[in-house]
């Protein structure tokens, strides 16, 4: 799983990638957190669409980033859902709170 | 030789390193059983759940403990016909779990965490958990369509 982070205007964009389990997601939720928590940009943006596995950790990292973005008054989007991602936020029925696009720039322009 | 339908055993630690393997190894497992694609993924995720919570719950996170799955044929009639598919077995030589502990969360609570067990229950068309001895044991059996039949 890697993970990087980059600025675009005022918006913080996180590109994941690989597999999100329970041996990472604690990487990513801390990394997600830190960042949103120092930048405080009026815009958050996870790239999913490099992320080939995601279990329920890794739905539960981003409902923590949804919620510390929440907090500081920020929107948090999801862009680039594979097959997989999509299931699990489906299953869990937690698709219906995030702000979802298929792409970084539809949600740059949203 | 076929030792009561055993198809595959795996032994592994608690390390959750080897989560990836085990994915890899059981969505192999279920393709070649003849179990569709979306079937192959969803029971691929089960299995990946219940190693997360052997090794979160079951052992309190250390990476050393040992953990068996074993693979087999099941069988049983449904509406008359014979039904064929896949039990797995999980075991763990951790404390003994609370079986009410084991029932999930409300799916409305917007809130992370308790979705490993939906995810299970989901997937699978059974899950039944014992204790015996010093051993937990997670069964999660998954049926073929009728007519379809494992290798």
């Amino acid at each position: 799983m890697q993970i990087s982070t980059r600025r675009k205007d005022k918006t913080t964009i996180f590109d994941l990638s690989g597999d999100i389990d329970f041996a990472n997601s604690p990487v990513v939720r801390d990394s997600v957190l830190r960042e949103i928590r120092e930048s405080r940009t009026p815009c958050v943006v996870v790239n999913l669409s490099q992320v080939r596995y995601m279990d329920s950790s890794g739905v539960a990292s981003l409902v923590e980033g949804l919620k510390a973005s929440r907090d500081l008054g920020s929107r948090f989007i999801l862009v680039g859902l594979t097959r997989s991602t999509r299931e699990v936020l489906q299953l869990s029925r937690l698709i219906k709170v995030f702000e979802v696009y298929d792409n970084e720039e539809q949600a740059m322009t949203s | 030789m076929d030792r009561g339908g055993l198809l595959l055993m795996l032994a592994l630690y608690s390390n959750p390193k080897w989560l990836s393997v085990v994915r890899g190894t059981v969505e192999r497992l279920t393709e070649t059983l003849g179990f569709p694609i979306a079937q192959c993924r969803s029971i691929t995720r089960a299995v990946d759940e219940a190693l997360t919570n052997i090794v979160r719950h079951s052992y309190g996170n250390r990476l050393d403990q040992p953990i068996a799955m074993y693979f087999r044929r099941a069988q049983r009639r449904h509406d008359g016909q014979v039904q064929q598919g896949l039990e797995i077995l999980l075991c763990d030589r951790g404390p003994a779990i609370d079986p009410c502990k084991l029932q999930g969360r409300p799916l409305d609570e917007i809130r992370p965490g308790g979705l490993g067990l939906h995810f299970i229950r989901q997937a699978v068309d059974t899950v039944e958990f014992t204790r015996k001895g010093p051993t937990n044991r997670l069964r999660l059996v998954k049926y073929l369509a009728q007519g379809s039949s494992v290798l």
